[in-house]
């Protein structure tokens, strides 16, 4: 039996947190700037075509405006010369956002121990799913952004502050 | 082939054990000038550069420089060598052959930025692979592989646009805006930029910066074995990675000599332009999503998960599939491979089909690629062009015909070409390239033969593992050949063979071990990269990414 405001009103009201409620329109909607450099941006193309179909978890207007995103899935090998603009491209994005590592070379370098690449995006920005493989399966992005949807559910509230002011990274001055 | 160079410099060169004529520093540009003029080498393949000072023979200097030069007819090719004089170590230099040849100013940019040897008259001599910041050049051998520096701001390229304004009459630049299109840039596939300064909205010049996915392919080549390699190369140009592992496959075979069964040659054939045709297949798909066609990004793009459905069950991996070995190939065709495989090319000229039905008599496609970032013959020969950018000029030059490996010189197909060499010629030659090579597979198909799908050689091939697991001998043939790698004899070479986008060659010095001592790929891209600039000026802002997208720059082959 309901109780509360649906109690009077019947079902034409529905009561639950505004967190709950923010967090369901936020999850069912992400928007991804796709910072694809390699051959991990050729898979994510396939992620964005039919096959696979990104839309079907809402994340399908890929933005290439920083300030239009909210998800920023880093797909590819990023080296010493591109870090700065991947941190200038993660600043310019406005909080809450969340960011996908697709594949081993954003993670760790993959095989590139070497000279030019950097070993990980986790010491320029902050990430919060990784995604192994090289390239990952469309599959397997799939799953990190559903990954991203349960920790929205699980974590995020409006009462509290996303930006992890803790992080510091290696070109944070 | 080259008559006149030997008459004009009889005693000034001598032609060493690899066919390479060794030459003196002083004379490099009146050398080379006399084999473009005189003998018609009017193609330059690559230039670069070699530290002999961890080579086990001795070598009159540290550091040589190389030029690989290709004929009117495409076909013979010249290496040239020439040792630079180290008595003042910081100060290592040869005279810049930029005037002769356009591609040579990128070329020689990367030499200086990998290796330190200055070009003297270069117009711009600064790095082009590695960041501002960086010190030292990384393929010296005393430079540690991972010995990373990090780079903290982006160069403004003011240095190289103030100039390009004043030789165009602009004393102050106040009426103009400037614009950076990319690196992080919807067209630009992420790694390229471009900064323009803008008139309205008309380029007036424009500046290209690359190296944003550089990955130090070459350094990380010194330190694996020739097998390791080859997951290396397919992530050159990862559109078509099959493509790099039989050009690189290819070059250690010459090096070693050896012949690959037939069957294996038909495989690399038949994969090979499968690869062609998903390589084709993304370059024009992102193409015209470029232009605003959104639709037949699907009808093009998703054939390629057929494809990549068939390579899945062939190789094990969609996109990088690491398929070729040195000697032959991995795997042999499974059960019910040729359905598979029609149901492929079925998918593929539908969506070719579709898409062409499309565009093919479409105005606004027409407006907007006709008469777009032309470039002529001469120019495209002089630049660097190969591939179908080069064929869309009118260039028939193409390596399956000119230099046929494998059996190409038994299968029946038609080089396409342009006769305008803009936007639309280059997109148009891919579709046809598509045809062809449809053709090409199923001719192969039918020819294929029944046998070894790799050498039957233990030095270069892994024993069954039947062989490693019940007897001795087996078994430490795969301990050697994984631990010491295939042993190639002593040597420098260059070969090369037509991938999606040109001329793929590489450039390999052996010491006579199982690592190479130096390995150098000639991209397609990065002659046409480096063309980019002079095609976007007098153009519209709009029409700079139609002239980047129809290059099919890949930023994996391009950086290294």
């Amino acid at each position: 039996m309901a109780v509360g405001a649906e109690a009077v009103f019947g079902d034409s009201i529905v009561t639950t947190k505004l967190d709950s409620a923010i967090n369901w329109a936020r999850e069912s909607s992400m928007w991804p700037y796709v910072f694809g450099t390699a051959c991990c941006a050729i898979e994510f193309m396939s992620v964005a075509s039919s096959k696979y179909d990104i839309s079907r978890f809402g994340a399908e207007v890929v933005r290439f405006s920083p300030r239009q995103a909210d998800l920023m899935v880093v797909a590819g090998t990023i080296s010493y010369k591109q870090a700065p603009i991947l941190k200038r491209i993660y600043d310019q994005m406005t909080e809450p956002k969340w960011v996908i590592s697709m594949g081993a070379c954003a993670c760790s370098g993959g095989f590139y121990d070497n000279y030019t690449t950097m070993q990980g995006i986790d010491s320029i920005i902050p990430v919060d799913v990784y995604v192994a493989g090289c390239p990952p399966r469309p599959e397997a992005l799939l799953d990190a952004l559903l990954e991203i949807q349960k920790q929205q559910k699980a974590e995020e509230s409006i009462t509290k502050d996303r930006i992890k002011k803790d992080f510091k990274g290696t070109l944070d001055v | 082939m080259c008559n006149h160079f030997e008459e004009k410099f009889k005693g000034l060169y001598k032609k060493d054990e690899n066919d390479i004529y060794v030459i003196d520093q002083t004379f490099v540009k009146a050398m080379i000038s006399c084999l473009k003029e005189k003998d018609g080498f009017h193609f330059l393949a690559d230039i670069t550069a070699v530290d002999y000072s961890k080579f086990n023979r001795p070598t009159p200097n540290r550091f040589a420089v190389i030029y690989i030069l290709r004929d009117k007819e495409f076909k013979n090719v010249i290496t040239l060598k020439t040792f630079i004089d180290d008595d003042d170590e910081d100060d290592l230099h040869v005279e810049s052959i930029c005037d002769i040849f356009f591609s040579a100013n990128w070329a020689e940019r990367e030499v200086w930025d990998q290796y330190g040897i200055k070009f003297i008259n270069h117009p711009n001599l600064k790095r082009v692979l590695n960041h501002k910041e960086f010190e030292g050049h990384p393929l010296r051998k005393d430079y540690p592989i991972t010995k990373g520096q990090l780079c903290t701001k982006t160069d403004d390229l003011m240095d190289e646009m103030i100039p390009l304004l004043e030789k165009k009459g602009y004393k102050s630049h106040s009426d103009l805006m400037f614009l950076n299109l990319g690196p992080a840039h919807p067209a630009s596939h992420g790694t390229i930029r471009t900064f323009v300064a803008l008139d309205g909205e008309t380029i007036v010049s424009a500046v290209s910066e690359i190296g944003y996915l550089h990955r130090g392919f070459e350094k990380s080549c010194e330190n694996h074995t020739y097998n390791q390699i080859i997951p290396y190369t397919d992530r050159l140009n990862y559109c078509s990675a099959i493509l790099n592992n039989i050009a690189f496959s290819h070059t250690v075979e010459g090096m070693l000599n050896v012949t690959i069964p037939e069957r294996a040659q038909f495989i690399r054939v038949i994969i090979g332009e499968l690869s062609r045709i998903i390589d084709h297949l993304v370059c024009l798909a992102a193409n015209l999503v470029d232009m605003g066609a959104l639709t037949n990004y699907w009808y093009l793009y998703n054939p390629r998960e057929n494809v990549y459905n068939l390579l899945s069950k062939l190789t094990g991996a969609r996109l990088t599939n690491s398929y070729m070995r040195i000697g032959g190939v991995a795997h042999d065709f499974y059960d019910g491979f040729e359905e598979d495989l029609q149901g492929c090319i079925k998918a593929i000229e539908k969506g070719m089909g579709d898409t062409l039905k499309l565009i093919e008599h479409n105005r606004i496609f027409h407006d907007r690629t006709q008469n777009i970032g032309v470039v002529s013959a001469q120019d495209a020969i002089n630049k660097g062009f190969t591939g179908p950018n080069l064929r869309a000029s009118g260039v028939a030059y193409d390596l399956r015909k000119t230099n046929p490996y494998y059996f190409y010189d038994a299968l029946e197909f038609d080089i396409a070409v342009g006769s305008v060499g803009d936007v639309y010629d280059r997109l148009m030659v891919r579709f046809e390239e598509i045809r062809q090579s449809i053709s090409i597979i199923n001719q192969s198909m039918k020819m294929l033969p029944k046998g070894d799908i790799i050498v039957n050689d233990r030095a270069i091939a892994l024993p069954t593992k039947q062989n490693v697991y019940n007897n001795i001998e087996g078994l430490m043939n795969q301990f050697k050949l994984t631990m010491d790698g295939v042993q190639v004899p002593c040597g420098e070479y260059y070969s090369a063979i037509e991938a999606g986008n040109g001329e793929l060659g590489f450039f390999i010095v052996s010491d006579g071990n199982g690592t190479p001592y130096k390995v150098k790929v000639r991209p397609p891209c990065f002659p046409a990269m480096s063309a980019l600039p002079s095609m976007l000026e007098g153009g519209m802002i709009a029409d700079s990414v139609l002239s980047l997208g129809s290059l099919n720059i890949i930023a994996g082959e391009l950086d290294r």
